[in-house]
């Protein structure tokens, strides 16, 4: 979790003004427990939400801050919240935090939890109270254990200082926080199989809408956000919207901070806070340093497995939504990976969809057996007994598991980094199928085991 | 394996019981305790019996199906006898980059399991893993709750070892 640039970029230390997510980390990775995190400000910002503004205040702040979800899709968090009856009548409501952090090449999650988990109680209180949520869950992937430990830790501490259970800063709002650990299976991240999953159900998604604000966990409304997005909050409403929407550089028109990586052979692989808008270029050469010795840069990925694959000439775009929807996909998570020229794209697409095939849920035809089949016809091309045909039924595989196809976004997640290999990698593609010549075969994967 | 299916000689442990009743108390509704009960039983056998699915039922009022639903729906609910120490491997594409299939090779050569297998002894089972989040140091692997990054293939005998 590399928080420092090998290049220029990163000298400047970082401050509460232009690192809000990350300026409190310790030097040692240690996390910071409750002591440390109020005498670095912590909490500062829910005392200022509960003294001086209303629910309702703190809605329209984070609406105003421009704040979007941080999981991948991006959408408006004060729209979302803003999603939430409006009858006071309907006093039972959730929050729920997903932490359920699997999106392949994504750890931005498990630096927020591990090492600053009062940040993320701290933004979950001053939501919960915004939402009038009495209770909220931490739906933790089973596998993040330390995560578990720390968080735990620190919803007692802030227990034991008031800042949970009844009546929280003298305030008369009652808020319990648990942390509840998931058993396996990335489709537990989409947020309606979630829901299922904290009811105790198999992770199914299930029907939109009604969406979990109107109809959500044991059908009460139910606001689901991102571990990072969550984090954003107390700084959003301790240092105000201007000061948010002067984080992001010209012509991003994502506001604030984000928590961006690269992977892959590059020199340092690691994760930073940094500015939306900043040009992928600068995350790639600046802060990982370009490629390790003797490697190339084929292709890179924005932001999990679910995003489509770009070229070198595409590392010019901006880091942001619209940024990477210009040339082509999606900013996803925003941990990008880089892929090298050893790799041949048949087999990563295999390894690609072999996880995509196994953690589909099966609720529907499209992604159940579709995804299996790209997976045969992946492996058949990777071993160079690929049959004319193929490519074209890989492209409509593309098609059927598209947008719109299914219940939830796994399928077109699936075929999204498909398409886009396709569409520049196609002759990797063809040199699969039986009788192509030999030497256009990219060395057929000798490493299968 | 014997494929009967005895239910009738199997008993929640006190231990068990108590913290399946803890857990339900954290949720709206019991059922929601379910998947929580499986990991407690798992917890303390190391896998989930036959027996535990309609006991963990009747504690929580749902049908011994919608319990096995459950259970056999997610990945780290083992519905089988598993090895002393459970290996995760990540098989993310970030790991496939960094070396996976070769970490993974050494693994399957040494223990002679596939993914899913347990060894003869009982030592270890092999299983794929989604994602570990431990992408800077690739490739990964988990072995019981112990997280390592940056593995070579070299690096797998002495890895191992640890886990007697």
């Amino acid at each position: 979790m590399t928080l420092t640039s090998i290049g220029p970029a990163n000298r400047t230390p970082r401050t509460a003004e232009t690192h809000p997510l990350t300026w409190r980390l310790r030097d040692d990775a240690e996390p910071v427990w409750l002591d440390e995190y109020q005498q670095k400000n912590g909490y500062a910002a829910a005392r200022k939400a509960f003294a001086e503004l209303s629910p309702a205040d703190v809605v329209a702040l984070v609406k105003d801050s421009g704040l979007k979800g941080r999981g991948g899709a991006g959408f408006s968090t004060g729209v979302k919240w803003g999603l939430m009856p409006a009858d006071e009548s309907i006093d039972i409501r959730y929050l729920l935090c997903n932490a359920d952090e699997m999106e392949p090449n994504t750890w931005k999650d498990r630096l927020l939890m591990e090492q600053l988990p009062h940040q993320l109680i701290e933004g979950m209180l001053i939501s919960a109270r915004a939402l009038k949520a009495y209770r909220g869950y931490i739906f933790l992937r089973g596998e993040y254990v330390d995560a578990a430990r720390n968080l735990n830790r620190a919803i007692e501490e802030a227990k034991a200082a008031g800042l949970l259970g009844k009546n929280i800063l003298g305030s008369g709002f009652d808020f319990e926080l648990f942390v509840h650990t998931g058993a396996g299976r990335y489709i537990c991240g989409e947020e309606t199989a979630l829901i299922n999953s904290l009811e105790g159900r198999r992770a199914n998604p299930r029907s939109k809408p009604p969406f979990p604000a109107a109809v959500g966990v044991w059908g009460k409304p139910t606001c689901v956000n991102n571990v990072e997005t969550l984090s954003n909050v107390p700084a959003i409403v301790g240092n105000g919207v201007d000061w948010y929407k002067s984080l992001a550089r010209p012509g991003s028109e994502d506001m604030g901070t984000k928590l961006m990586g690269f992977s892959g052979k590059v020199k340092n692989p690691g994760l930073w806070e940094l500015p939306f808008g900043i040009t992928a270029r600068e995350l790639f050469e600046d802060y990982a340093g370009g490629m390790r010795d003797g490697y190339r840069l084929k292709c890179w990925q924005p932001g999990g497995a679910g995003t489509g694959f770009l070229l070198p000439e595409h590392l010019d775009a901006q880091m942001y939504a619209g940024g990477i929807g210009k040339v082509g996909t999606r900013m996803g998570t925003g941990l990008a990976l880089a892929v090298d020229d050893s790799i041949n794209m048949v087999s990563l697409l295999r390894n690609m969809e072999e996880f995509f095939a196994r953690e589909s849920c099966g609720w529907c035809t499209p992604c159940r057996d579709g995804l299996p089949w790209s997976v045969k016809l992946l492996r058949a091309l990777e071993r160079g007994e690929g049959q004319p045909g193929d490519l074209e039924t890989l492209g409509q595989l593309v098609n059927f598991l598209g947008p719109g196809k299914t219940f939830c976004a796994h399928a077109p997640g699936a075929v999204e980094p498909l398409g886009s290999a396709l569409k520049y990698f196609r002759q990797e593609f063809e040199a699969g199928v039986r009788g192509a010549p030999d030497e256009t075969r990219p060395g057929v994967a000798a490493s299968q085991v | 394996m014997n494929s009967i299916i005895q239910t009738d000689r199997f008993a929640l442990s006190e231990t068990e019981r108590s913290a399946i009743e803890h857990e339900k108390h954290h949720y709206e509704d019991p059922r929601a305790a379910s998947i929580e009960a499986l990991k407690i039983v798992q917890k303390e056998r190391g896998w989930v019996p036959d027996g535990a699915i309609p006991a963990i039922g009747e504690i929580l009022g749902i049908p011994a199906s919608d319990v096995e639903g459950v259970a056999t729906f997610y990945s780290q609910i083992f519905r089988v006898p598993v090895g002393r120490h459970v290996i995760r491997v990540c098989d993310s594409m970030t790991c496939y980059i960094g070396g996976h299939e070769g970490v993974l090779g050494a693994i399957r050569q040494k223990l002679a399991i596939a993914p899913g297998q347990t060894t003869s002894d009982g030592r270890f089972t092999l299983l794929p893993v989604c994602c570990l989040g431990n992408c800077d140091k690739a490739p990964a692997l988990m072995i019981d709750d112990d997280t390592f990054g940056n593995l070579t293939p070299e690096g797998i005998d002495q890895l191992l070892e640890a886990y007697p």
